[in-house]
């Protein structure tokens, strides 16, 4: 997907791969789920956190791939790794303390206040519930992590008015939610499309669109949302994709998994 | 004393069917040899256990062995879903399949429960998502030091469980390194293991971060080497990438599953 009459300067994904890397500016460490927030967390070692330490469920702390993973168990990251220690350990030890500053997960459908299903759709008319891989290491991620950032592609069948199973906690029912269930992370601060991004309003915590990437349009994110999505007062436009930026996530990607 | 068998003799000696099994491997070492000497074998109605079920269930759900699934994520890593486990839950097919959904530091916990001898373990999981509301193995509990709420799992027991390791020596000592994932608590939580095994060596050489299980807290150790295809083995092999897209296309209709079993693992010969 390019923008038309303007040639292809990127695609729509680049834009969300690669804002969604920008986003980890600043994170010390990063837990790190399969496919696109994999992309973005070795784009972002690339770019603009070189050293951020990302540590892979598989008990791959501190992973420095030269090539994008294809599984979070390739045995690049476990030779790369600081250390490398058992699932248990990493989940009771690492994770759950509040260790790792950010959790980058994906979503097959998102609602308004950043809840997550990982595990099943509904279909209509008695047709059978689509079934999903599940929760893996998402649940705690979105609880434990200091904040969360989650990145899918913008559609209505994955932004969606009601969840049909919540796997993972975003924002609940809303403010003090979070609170209220114990969770000590601050979840998920924003969430990375490939029209923009949407972050949670400070005093409803429901998704608002705050930015759009380079020719998408408030019009077109809101056509895209199964909810009413509001937008910021002043929507931001984000900074086009550098050079620098492209060049590395394409040679991350034409490196790709062996 | 681990007895050192062959896979076919260490697969009917402890692979029954109606067993809970667990085979574990987290992406690394994943015992897919001795799933197909089950497979080969028609040990049936089994209860399989792991937290990825990968390929190597979906291999064994389509082989219409499994009555019911505990995991927490069932997918192909990096490529997308699992077919025959979708087929099986969605459609009955070719057996309906029972599933149990936990998360992974859930699932993480009840093996480490099994196999410390206690009947549940505590996490602080689970909460507000809907996973504890359809899971029985999952229940609140509160600290008696804090009144913390928290979420207890019930322990993981399986009957038997697999592993693939690097090595054992002659005495069925096992050393296994790189990514040890959940199975030195999965041995430790059966009644009964069977771990395959790269080579067998006269002496067993300490490896940086190696996992060792002493032969007498192991069952059976059958030497595959291989055996972990298409998942690998650190220092023996790498993991089959293109087997695994693959697998995407060969799994998604179910005579082309079935033509597969037929050649690769049904006519396949035991080891």
């Amino acid at each position: 997907m390019t923008r038309p009459g303007t040639g292809p300067a990127w695609t729509a994904d680049e834009l969300m791969e690669v804002n969604a890397a920008r986003a980890l500016a600043g994170a010390r460490t990063c837990f790190v789920g399969i496919g696109l927030p994999s992309t973005a967390a070795n784009l972002a070692r690339r770019t603009a956190n070189p050293g951020l330490v990302l540590v892979y469920e598989s008990g791959a702390i501190g992973a420095r791939p030269s090539r994008l993973p294809l599984s979070i168990g390739d045995g690049e990251l476990a030779d790369t790794a600081d250390a490398v220690v058992s699932v248990p350990e990493l989940f009771n030890y690492w994770l759950q303390p509040g260790r790792i500053d950010v959790g980058f997960l994906g979503a097959a459908q998102l609602d308004r206040h950043a809840n997550i299903n990982t595990t099943l759709v509904r279909t209509a008319h008695g047709r059978p519930d689509l079934r999903l891989p599940g929760a893996g290491g998402a649940p705690e991620i979105a609880a434990h992590c200091g904040e969360v950032l989650v990145v899918l592609r913008h559609t209505r069948r994955g932004l969606v008015p009601a969840l049909d199973f919540v796997t993972s906690i975003g924002h609940g029912a809303g403010p003090g939610s979070r609170t209220r269930l114990g969770l000590p992370g601050r979840g998920p601060t924003a969430v990375i499309t490939d029209l923009g991004i949407l972050r949670p309003a400070p005093d409803t915590a429901e998704l608002t669109l705050t930015d759009v990437h380079p020719g998408a349009t408030p019009a077109q994110a809101r056509a895209a949302t199964g909810w009413d999505l509001r937008t910021a007062p002043v929507v931001r436009t984000t900074p086009e994709p550098t050079a620098a930026e492209l060049a590395a996530l394409r040679a991350l990607k034409a490196g790709g998994a062996a | 004393m681990a007895e050192i068998l062959t896979l076919r003799d260490a697969v009917a000696g402890l692979v029954h069917d109606g067993d809970t099994v667990a085979m574990e491997g987290f992406t690394h070492l994943i015992p897919f040899a001795a799933a197909h000497e089950v497979i080969r074998r028609g040990a049936t109605d089994l209860t399989l256990v792991r937290m990825t079920p990968d390929l190597i269930y979906d291999q064994l759900i389509g082989a219409g062995l499994v009555r019911k699934l505990v995991f927490s994520w069932g997918g192909n890593p990096g490529i997308g879903s699992l077919h025959r486990f979708r087929d099986a839950v969605e459609n009955g097919w070719p057996r309906p399949l029972e599933v149990e959904e936990h998360s992974h530091a859930g699932m993480a916990n009840r093996y480490a429960a099994g196999a410390a001898g206690l009947p549940f373990a505590v996490l602080r999981g689970y909460r507000g998502t809907g996973l504890a509301a359809c899971t029985p193995t999952v229940a609140p509990v509160t600290c008696p030091f804090t009144g913390e709420e928290l979420a207890a799992v019930a322990a993981v027991n399986p009957d038997v469980a697999v592993v693939h390791a690097q090595q054992a020596d002659r005495a069925g000592n096992v050393q296994f390194w790189g990514l040890t994932g959940v199975q030195k608590e999965a041995v430790l939580a059966a009644r009964r293991s069977l771990v395959t095994v790269e080579e067998v060596v006269d002496e067993l050489r300490p490896r940086p971060g190696a996992v060792v299980l002493p032969g007498w807290a192991v069952t059976a150790v059958a030497e595959v080497p291989g055996g972990a295809h298409p998942s690998y083995a650190a220092g023996y092999s790498v993991r089959d990438n293109a087997y695994y897209r693959d697998w995407d296309a060969l799994s998604r209709d179910r005579a082309g599953f079935a033509a597969w079993l037929a050649e690769h693992v049904r006519g396949g010969a035991p080891r």
